[in-house]
């Protein structure tokens, strides 16, 4: 019989060990899958993981992309990591992204087409206002009405779909070319393109930012007081209470600053990758960002390397679509599976497994 | 026939990790006896009688009910042989009514009617009245108590374990607890009685087993051995006095002002019209039965819970409107009883919870950026000073023992030199050289000129150190009187709620 | 025509929409009720009803037999939720992220299961005919004429209801919710009860699933639970965990929805979109209402709703 035993200190180690053992066990799992559904299995781990970095043949084209995919992930996983980290659960960066975006590429449309540098720091604080009071929906109604964050966050996901959609067919398309959902493409308008700021790497404006929210969520989470009130809420809430942490003030933090990231996320997105709005603009990086936030553990420096991770798993699961006719829903199959496998190894965190000694009892 | 045992138990040995909870412990429960099972917190009494209850299994030793082998593997089967048990805590659930509290603890309950009628019958019975459509969450201490002690007697209990049943009751409520017991001992019943109260056993029991730190120090007749006899056997060695020497002075430092605040919880008591004042220099006790206002009069007082303005004045300002840290930069500082998860957060370093509640009072935080390596300094600091036992200040909060957990706890708010220090039983399951330092060191921080609130429902320990006592009872706050010469009965009135008039009266 | 005759005219087949519109919310959220009174929280409904919506659809065309369907449904759901049931209550993970990985895998999972089956229509499930109900003026229409699914998630409402309010099991099953502390004092599995409905909660979404793939829409299409079961989690709130109100909710919103369909076909001048994301508008209403306020939804929460447990000793 196993036994399960509460660690008097949570282990260093494993804390380190648990996410790469998680890994492991979804390559494994993964392999099975993919074997079940006719395909090599290490033709195709191999074709996802190693592939887009060290392939002559593509490499060239998906080592960019690995930046291009990872800076959304990454950026709005440091807010959800923030929020998570304090118990508040804002599961909706999907919606935010969205509004974020809209607001963005908003402000790009309405001053189209006239030249300015002043275009796209305006649409950089569009974005980040969007998703900013996207957020503040669920913040508001938790702390005046005590309703549910989890539930109202998500719920908004489907109604920014829905603005999302009227957007694309209504209000935003392109007046130009008749016929076709989607806005104009902001690649042809240089005042408002986040274009690369060195050509052929992938680096845009949307990883710089990542990188500095990183930088900003180490010194707060680990310098400041108010990243050891995150903390102290989301691990002893009466704690946090009794050492003067005003609940309210800590959700429309933790919310504010999520809800910003994503729809920073949004707006560099819809300036440069994805070039328009349109009705397939949300791909669920909103999502795939809440496994990159536990599988980097909460922790910013994890969270860089999770979203790089992440990031290769999309790029490897297009290329591994494209050379081996994998279904591309396999790759959603193949994340979710990390993140059960990693909050099933995370018990090894925190408790130790024992092997029970047979009962004496006569 | 008569010397047959009805419950033996031999060798019974419980090892957790790091702890020996039981080790080698033999002894017998007769049939028609009370029978104390005594020992401080932390002496394995818990323990013990969880493996007699069937929750935990015995590492080694054998038990046997009438002579025949009793390896009880889950509470049914030793419900089915005929033990019953009244847990201290954690076994009524608030939401749910008497009758369905009831009959989760019986293993085969009749029909709801039938059920309902017989719990009448037995409460009326034993003098201990209940009303099977209530809610539990609605009911008093002991009323809760006597839910749990009618779900074991409609079972026909040969052994009644009783877990520190009187923690919870005023001293008349304990006398009907008494007549009770003393009533189904007389009927046949067995029973075995946890307590770390000396006078209430030398009052009920006919026969004591003293553990000591999980091992059985010796069984004897209490009524043979004097209270001190019984205490050295249970703590080992003679203990520290704290030392006093009342330094009270008429210059008001804390006063609330007729406040009357809603608990945050549903089944949680208002306080209702409360008033008093702390002179400095001064232990000001407060007693009550667990559960007549307690958690929320230290929030009213450590600024969770805020009020108006002028219900609370510190030095003269009104603060009732100011949150924790404005009242802890003023120099009031408060412990809470909950430990863990409270007062500390038990997954977070010591140096952590240091910062906790000294960020701003001890200058660990400079610019909102948190000094590091100075709330290390300052936990070590507390931990030297108050001989808190743990290998540093890295070592997370709930690793730490009971005692040793308090003892930081404590230690932290006395280290940053409040004016007011409200603590809530800061002695509550700690073993008794820890409980005796902390006294000593409240005691001290008075002599220094710093005044105390001391919430706690442990009598002994208000008798032992306050200068004034009051008692709360159902969110009222009775008025203080001077501790000396106060006798248990003029106590047990003042608790009881028979309010001051009636003191006055006996008084007269 | 009289007002009485054009109303009815009206109103027949709109109540019999709605109820149809209403059942595979009411079917997860009662299965979730019974999960969230043993104390848990699985917010992956969402992720076990497109589960269940696929895995029904798979066996009706499959077998051909829309009644094994609806079992299959029942099953795969349930054992997505094992997978639930093993993370939090013996690998002791955290209740909220395990539901969300939960829904992020069940809609991969049934995308994937899914991808043969896109645009095949499945077997029809038979309208039941009730000998003289359904000949009924009006009601008969409305509330007689529809398919064996619907009156069997109203009976299982009214079952879950008889089993927690009289019976033993039902009692535990509260207990357990409650207290879970003193539920193990006392000698209850709690992991077991909690397991055995989180299994429950998991079969019920399933259902709920399946009803929209074969009886609603009937077709498979990735995603088309749109939220459902995120919606079914609200109704649980609005419920204040009591199964009959669960009907309610489930009525009201399954009112919303079809009037809602019914103004985006009259052609009303809001664009579609702006329709379609009424019901989750309203959704976030309700669940305001029912949680602020001093006689809070929240309140009625079971104890132990979301804490783990990890027995000691």
């Amino acid at each position: 019989m196993l036994r399960l035993e509460k660690r008097p200190q949570p282990s260093k180690a494993w804390t380190w060990a648990t996410p790469l053992l998680a890994v492991a066990l979804t390559m494994v799992a993964g392999g099975i899958l993919f074997a079940l559904l006719g395909k090599d299995p290490f033709v195709a781990i191999r074709m996802i993981f190693f592939d887009p970095l060290f392939s002559e043949q593509f490499g060239a084209y998906s080592r960019p992309q690995l930046l291009i995919k990872a800076a959304p992930l990454i950026l709005i996983a440091i807010g959800l990591a923030i929020g998570f980290r304090a118990g508040v659960w804002n599961i909706g960066a999907e919606g935010q992204y969205i509004i974020g975006a809209l607001c963005g590429a908003g402000v790009a449309l309405a001053f189209f087409p006239t030249p300015g540098w002043y275009i796209f720091p305006l649409m950089i604080l569009a974005g980040a206002a969007g998703g900013f009071a996207w957020a503040m929906i669920p913040a508001i109604l938790r702390t005046k009405f005590n309703t549910n964050e989890i539930l109202v966050s998500l719920l908004l996901v489907y109604v920014a779909e829905r603005i999302l959609a009227a957007m694309s067919l209504g209000l935003m398309r392109n007046p130009d070319i008749a016929g076709f959902p989607g806005s104009r493409n902001l690649r042809h308008y240089p005042s408002a393109h986040n274009a690369e700021i060195i050509a052929g790497t992938g680096m845009h404006w949307g990883v710089v930012a990542a990188f500095i929210a990183v930088i900003f969520a180490y010194i707060l989470l680990h310098r400041h007081i108010l990243g050891f009130q995150v903390r102290l809420a989301g691990q002893a809430p009466r704690a946090a209470r009794f050492a003067g942490v005003a609940p309210t003030r800590l959700v429309i933090l933790c919310l504010g600053i999520s809800g910003m990231l994503a729809g920073l996320a949004g707006m560099f997105e819809v300036s440069g990758p994805a070039g328009q709005v349109n009705i397939d603009f949300a791909v669920g990086y909103g999502f795939t960002a809440i496994i990159v936030a536990f599988l980097g553990r909460l922790h910013p420096v994890g969270i860089v390397l999770a979203g790089l991770l992440m990031a290769l798993t999309y790029i490897g699961g297009e290329l591994a679509q494209f050379m081996l006719r994998l279904p591309s829903a396999s790759i959603q199959v193949f994340q979710g599976m990390l993140l059960f496998f990693l909050l099933a190894v995370d018990l090894l965190t925190n408790y130790r497994i024992r092997f029970a000694r047979k009962e004496a009892t006569a | 026939m008569s010397d047959q045992p009805l419950l033996s138990l031999k060798g019974l040995t419980k090892a957790y990790p790091g702890v020996v909870a039981n080790d080698d412990v033999s002894f017998d429960i007769r049939p028609r006896e009370v029978h104390a099972l005594l020992g401080e917190n932390g002496a394995g009494k818990s323990t013990l009688v969880k493996m007699i209850y069937g929750l935990v299994r015995p590492d080694s030793g054998i038990m046997a009910w009438n002579g025949q082998p009793y390896a009880p593997d889950n509470p049914a089967t030793a419900r089915q042989t005929g033990v019953g048990m009244v847990f201290q805590h954690f076994s009524l659930f608030d939401a749910l009514d008497v009758a369905e509290n009831i009959a989760l603890g019986m293993d085969d309950p009749p029909p709801r009617r039938q059920l309902s009628r017989s719990i009448r019958e037995v409460s009326q019975d034993y003098g201990l009245p209940l009303d099977p459509g209530r809610l539990v969450g609605e009911l008093s201490a002991g009323e809760r108590q006597r839910v749990e002690i009618v779900r074991c007697l409609l079972q026909n209990p040969r052994l009644l374990i009783m877990d520190e049943p009187t923690s919870v009751l005023t001293p008349q409520e304990v006398d009907i607890l008494f007549a009770t017991l003393r009533k189904l001992r007389d009927e046949g019943t067995a029973i075995l009685y946890i307590s770390h109260k000396l006078e209430e056993i030398r009052a009920l029991c006919d026969t004591a087993t003293v553990l000591r730190q999980g091992q059985k120090v010796a069984t004897c007749d209490p009524r043979q051995k004097s209270a001190r006899e019984l205490a050295e056997m249970m703590v080992g060695k003679t203990l520290h006095q704290p030392e006093r020497d009342t330094s009270a002075s008429d210059d008001i430092v804390l006063e609330m002002r007729n406040l009357t605040l809603r608990s945050a919880h549903l089944f949680g008591t208002t306080l209702k019209d409360v008033s008093f004042a702390l002179r400095r220099g001064e232990v000001l006790g407060i007693g009550g039965v667990a559960g007549n206002g307690q958690d929320e009069l230290l929030a009213a007082l450590s600024g969770e819970a805020r009020s108006k303005r002028d219900a609370l004045r510190m030095l003269g300002e009104p603060v009732g409107h100011l949150g924790p840290n404005a009242r802890r930069a003023m120099g009031l500082l408060a412990a809470p009883e909950e430990r863990l998860g409270h007062a500390a957060a038990p997954d977070m370093s010591l140096t952590e919870n240091a910062l906790l509640t000294a960020a701003w009072r001890q200058k660990l935080v400079r610019n909102g950026f948190v000094n590091w390596p100075r709330a290390q300094g300052f936990a070590e600091a507390v931990i030297t000073r108050f001989d808190v036992r743990t290998p540093g200040p890295h070592v997370v909060a709930r690793a730490l023992s009971g005692g040793n957990l308090q003892k930081f706890v404590i230690g932290r708010e006395i280290s940053q030199e409040p004016e007011v220090l409200v603590v809530n039983q800061p002695t509550w399951g700690v073993d008794a050289s820890a409980a005796a330092a902390i006294r000593q060191a409240l005691l001290d921080l008075t002599a220094r000129g710093g005044a105390v609130v001391l919430i706690s429902q442990d009598l002994d320990e208000i008798m032992e150190i306050a200068d004034r006592f009051a008692a709360l009872n159902e969110g009222r706050l009775g008025t203080p009187r001077p501790t000396r010469g106060l006798t248990m009965e003029e106590i047990g009135l003042m608790l009881g709620g028979a309010g001051d008039m009636e003191v006055a009266h006996a008084q007269a | 025509m009289t007002g009485a005759e054009l109303s009815s005219i009206a109103l027949a087949p709109l109540i019999a929409a709605l109820m149809i519109a209403a059942t595979p919310i009411m079917l997860a959220a009662i299965g979730e009720l019974v999960v969230e009174k043993s104390g848990v929280l699985n917010l992956g409904v969402e992720g076990m009803m497109i589960t269940g919506a696929v895995c029904g659809f798979v066996f009706a065309v499959q077998t051909s037999n829309p009644y094994l369907a609806m079992l299959g449904a029942a099953a795969g759901a349930a054992v997505l939720a094992l997978v639930f049931a093993l993370l939090t209550q013996v690998l002791m993970a955290n209740q909220v992220a395990s539901g969300l990985a939960l829904t992020l895998f069940g809609l991969g999972l049934s995308a994937l299961i899914g991808q043969g089956y896109v645009g095949i229509q499945p077997p029809r499930t038979p309208k039941l005919d009730i000998p003289v109900l359904s000949d009924l003026p009006f009601l008969g229409r409305a509330v007689f004429s529809h398919d064996y699914m619907v009156y069997l998630s109203l009976a299982l409402v009214g079952a879950v209801w008889y089993f927690l309010k009289y019976t033993r099991a039902g009692l535990i099953l509260r207990a357990v919710g409650e207290n879970h502390d003193a539920a193990h004092a006392l000698g209850y599995r709690v992991r077991r009860v909690r397991i055995l409905a989180i299994a429950f909660g998991g079969a019920c979404a399933g259902l709920g699933g399946a009803y929209l793939s074969l009886i609603r829409v009937p077709q498979w299409t990735e995603g088309m639970t749109a939220g459902a079961g995120w919606i079914a989690l609200a109704l649980v709130v609005f419920a204040s965990w009591r199964p009959w109100r669960v009907v309610l909710g489930a009525y009201l919103f399954g009112g919303i929805l079809v009037l809602q369909l019914t103004l985006q076909v009259v052609g009303v001048r809001i664009p579609v979109e702006y329709l379609a994301m009424s019901p989750y508008l309203i959704t976030i209403l309700v669940l305001v209402i029912m949680s602020s306020g001093r006689a809070r939804a929240s309140l009625a929460a079971p104890g132990s709703l979301n804490r783990p447990f990890f027995a000691s000793g």
